[in-house]
């Protein structure tokens, strides 16, 4: 079977202004979310305390909401979270450093109720651990696209080094603005699947660019952009099959997997969308628009060795 | 084609086998088993196996397994509820000298166990359990280490006739003015050769003023000795939890990571972390202690108490020399004699009384009193839990003071294992700083069956969508990408279970992720060799073509993912980090499977038809 019955001849180079346009739009976009409308950080971040209940019928949100009153607890958040048996109580973190006993209050407030809930999982986080985590998130997401920044110019070329960053931080702004958009929580392991989505959507952009270094050498007479167009057509069909294939395991991880990792596996389904189409079009476009030439590529001469005797 | 070398198929048919044989131990599942262990945390005598037997006897349980299992005590049972009952009935008559603790013993057989195979590791969100994370008060540390500055100083200048105007305490320093500067530098050479371990130093604007801190050394090193302190006291007092396999870490300079799987009580535990221990010593009274215990009366200004061996009776003082708030240090050593003994150090306070008590009573006995209040779970007749505080209070050593001492000294007259266990308790006896919980994660046990049952069935449905398009899209090729994926689930999780890595959701995740991309190798292959029959290579040409020329596009692309995944595991934390460590060692495994596994299989299919016409690709 195959889904392209032969190696197409699509010009995307032509389509690279209004591609790059729009991502650029699309980027500013997420950028402007990001910083005005803002991440709905989990208590991963920003600290506070989580309770997940479960009752065993329909759970009563107003008597919760009641018995979390009569024990002094402000700005509890009470909601359905997945069924409508289980219930999640969100309390933002307090100046009082000894907030672990918040847990216990709750439970114990909960436990007053009739009938009972089970408890399903608590978390509590301090805020300057929650402001630490935020931090060495970020420094890894830093660090893992210096690591690669450096890869990629020693393995190919400083042009494709810049190319396949701004397409990598292209896809991770991406996703983020989407979290951002719908408000989605954004907890440790959304974090992970931030990172994951970076070196998936890099693993995509290289592999077209192994094509275009090889198509460089081999394709002497091809214009750069005709070389770029035919590296992208021929690698296109590897790409909508490894992108269907991670699709299709992190859907049945988003419908089957739970609440746990639900973001998880909306932020990688985003991701790799988002990093399929930008391997293709911007990190592709990025090196044709930095000049990338056959000379770029030649593997350095060799030291002469003719004056030898 | 080219020849396919023999060593590679050997080094697939070996790591075949040991995939096979090291991811085996997850296959067999659990028995319900009560763990036991004394109550110093350890393994009880091989003699042990016939009290076990005969208390599970009477209450009518019949055991699988008694005995020692890797270091553990392990009593299997056959099913849950003989495992409650067995456990209530243990704690019930094996009492406070020994910990009960309820488990899940692997059922490996004992010959894969022989090879070191073992299943993997589940985390606290797969099993359910609490994980703290607990802040070490290191400002109390210091602050406390600074009143000693202000208290021990200026008794060494009385002592010394070193007459100063005035002391305060400022921030981080301890001041002391002189009415002229013959006085200070007196008072500065007596504080440097005595305390080495302070800096010194006259501000110019004051220059009659000392200010007198801690070095920088000094300082770190306190902190860090209160920290290990609070790591032994908490690892002494989850021992006593009935925990199968806490884990008790450091984390960093001032952080305590305390994990207990299977514990749901949470207020329990942080009742018993934060539980006060303290160290007494008292001058031992004259009056006849059995008398006293016998009668019931006790003499005017004086305690009964009972020595923790053996439980003789002692009469000590009321009054306090020295408590463990004065306790600075604590060390197994030995003596002038070469016997052993237990050097302790003093604060200021406790070392001028200490001082002033054994100048008067040089040859008296001193005792060592431990007193620890913690919440206790007893059982009562119908077997269940009541929760009571209790304070103990025991005498851990009574011994004759030999000389007049102070700041440090030794108590001797032990035996060298009895010097270490009592420098040990002397340590692990009190919090040396408070500890405030800064994160606390519970996982409810139907929560991390929950998650266990849905990530087996994402990962299930995920692996069989991709198998089946697999094998649709590329047909007998595909099919032999569908034996690589296997293989290279298979050696995922032996190496995980090599490693004995913890699997969390984030993991399982992470599998289910490496399952979806791992094809990408022979898609990347396939997909070439298709190219290459396109162009009109022979088939069998097009196949080697393939994969050489796919093999550094595989490389490349999979060692940009790989500096990401080693990025997360070096900066991420907790599950994250668990995530990762799938991602890496899937990546590794799946270069390896689909590369030279599938080749392997494909040689072996078409080894000898070189004049074929087509490829099922």
């Amino acid at each position: 079977m195959r889904i392209l019955s032969r190696v197409p001849n699509i010009d995307f180079m032509r389509l690279r202004v209004p591609a790059v346009g729009l991502s650029a739009l699309l980027t500013v976009l997420a950028v402007l979310l990001i910083a005005f409308r803002g991440l709905s950080l989990g208590i991963d971040f920003t600290g506070g305390v989580l309770v997940e209940v479960s009752y065993p019928q329909s759970a009563p949100l107003e008597e919760v909401r009641e018995a979390l009153a009569r024990a002094d607890f402000e700005g509890a958040s009470v909601q359905y979270f997945g069924t409508s048996q289980d219930v999640l109580i969100r309390l933002p973190p307090t100046a009082d450093n000894d907030s672990a006993a918040i847990s216990t209050a709750v439970l114990d407030a909960l436990g007053t109720m009739e009938p009972a809930p089970e408890l399903r999982r608590v978390e509590f986080v301090g805020s300057a651990v929650g402001d630490e985590l935020a931090v060495d998130g970020g420094l890894a997401a830093l660090f893992a696209i210096i690591g690669i920044l450096i890869y990629v110019a020693f393995r190919f070329e400083w042009k494709f080094a810049l190319g396949a960053i701004v397409a990598t931080v292209h896809d991770a702004l991406f996703v983020l603005g989407w979290f951002a958009l719908l408000g989605i929580e954004f907890d440790l392991p959304t974090l992970a699947a931030v990172l994951a989505v970076i070196g998936y959507s890099l693993n995509d952009t290289i592999v077209i660019y192994d094509r275009i270094r090889e198509n460089f050498l081999d394709l002497r007479k091809a214009s750069p952009s005709e070389v770029i167009n035919v590296s992208v057509n021929q690698t296109l069909a590897r790409t909508i099959v490894t992108g269907g294939t991670t699709l299709f395991v992190l859907v049945a991880l988003f419908y089957l997997a739970g609440s746990a990792v639900h973001n998880f596996a909306i932020a990688l389904i985003v991701g790799v969308l988002v990093g399929t189409y930008s391997s293709i079009f911007v990190g592709s476009a990025m090196v044709l628009w930095l000049g990338v030439t056959r000379e770029d590529l030649l593997p350095p001469a060799e030291t002469e060795v003719d004056d030898m005797p | 084609m080219k020849p396919f070398p023999l060593w590679k198929y050997l080094v697939l048919a070996a790591s075949v086998v040991v995939g096979m044989l090291f991811a085996a131990p997850n296959l067999f599942g659990d028995d319900p088993s009560v763990q036991i262990s004394t109550a110093a945390g350890e393994l009880p005598p091989p003699t042990f196996g016939e009290q076990v037997g005969k208390v599970l006897g009477s209450a009518g349980i019949e055991p699988l397994s008694n005995g020692p299992e890797e270091g553990r005590w392990i009593v299997r049972l056959d099913d849950e509820t003989a495992q409650l009952a067995a456990a209530d009935a243990l704690r019930r008559d094996l009492g406070r000298d020994y910990v009960v603790a309820l488990n899940l013993a692997p059922k490996t057989p004992q010959w894969l166990r022989d090879l070191g195979a073992q299943p993997m590791n589940l985390g606290l969100d797969l099993r359910g359990g609490v994980h703290f994370l607990l802040e070490v008060d290191v400002d109390d540390v210091r602050t406390r280490a600074v009143e000693r500055i202000v208290d021990e100083v200026p008794a060494l200048l009385r002592k010394e006739g070193i007459r100063y105007s005035g002391r305060r305490q400022a921030g981080d320093a301890g001041v002391l003015e002189f009415a002229d500067a013959e006085r200070l530098e007196a008072a500065r050479r007596a504080i440097a050769g005595e305390f080495p371990e302070y800096s010194l130093e006259v501000p110019p604007q004051a220059p009659l003023t000392l200010q007198i801190r801690l070095s920088e050394e000094e300082a770190k090193r306190i902190v860090d000795f209160a920290v290990q302190q609070n790591l032994t006291t908490l690892r002494n007092r989850v021992n006593q939890l009935g925990v199968a396999e806490p884990l008790v870490q450091r984390q960093g300079a001032d952080r305590i990571v305390v994990q207990l799987p299977g514990v749901q009580d949470t207020t329990r535990v942080k009742d018993l972390l934060g539980a006060t221990a303290t160290l007494e010593y008292r001058a031992v009274a004259e009056d006849d202690p059995y008398t006293a215990a016998s009668s019931g009366i006790v003499p005017v200004g004086t305690q009964l108490f009972y020595t923790r061996d053996g439980n003789r009776p002692v009469l000590l003082k009321r009054e306090v020399i020295a408590g463990g708030v004065n306790l600075i240090d604590a060390a197994a050593t030995v003596d002038e004699n070469g016997g052993p003994a237990v050097s302790v150090t003093l604060d200021g306070v406790g070392a001028k009384r200490m001082f002033a008590f054994t100048e008067k009573n040089v040859g008296k006995p001193m005792a060592v009193l431990f007193k620890e209040r913690e919440v206790i779970t007893n059982y009562n007749a119908k077997g269940e839990p009541i929760r009571e505080q209790r304070q103990i209070e025991e005498v851990i050593s009574v011994a004759s003071v030999r000389g007049v001492f102070g700041k440090r000294f030794q108590t001797t007259g032990l035996t060298s294992k009895e010097a270490h266990d009592l420098a040990l308790l002397l340590k692990a006896g009190a919090l040396a700083a408070p500890v405030v919980i800064v994160e606390e994660r519970t996982i409810g046990p139907s929560m991390g069956a929950d998650n266990i049952e849905r990530g087996q069935l994402a990962a299930l449905i995920g692996f069989l969508a991709v198998v089946v398009f697999m094998a649709v899209y590329y047909r007998l090729f595909g099919l032999v990408a569908n034996a690589a994926l296997l293989l290279n689930l298979i050696l995922l999780v032996a190496a995980m279970s090599l490693i004995q890595a913890t699997l969390t959701m984030p993991g399982i995740a992470g599998i289910v992720l490496t399952l979806g991309m791992a094809v990408d190798a022979n898609v990347l292959i396939y997909e070439r060799i298709r190219e290459e029959l396109a162009r009109g290579s022979a088939p069998l040409a097009a196949v080697d073509a393939g994969y050489d020329r796919a093999f550094l596009t595989i490389a490349d692309s999979q060692i940009t993912t790989l500096i990401a995944a080693v990025v997360l595991f070096a900066l991420g934390s907790g599950p994250v980090k668990g995530f990762a460590v799938t991602l890496t060692i899937g990546i590794a495994t799946s270069m390896f499977t689909a590369i030279i596994g599938t080749r392997a299989i494909i040689h072996l299919i078409y080894r000898g038809k070189s004049r074929l016409r087509d490829l099922p690709v």
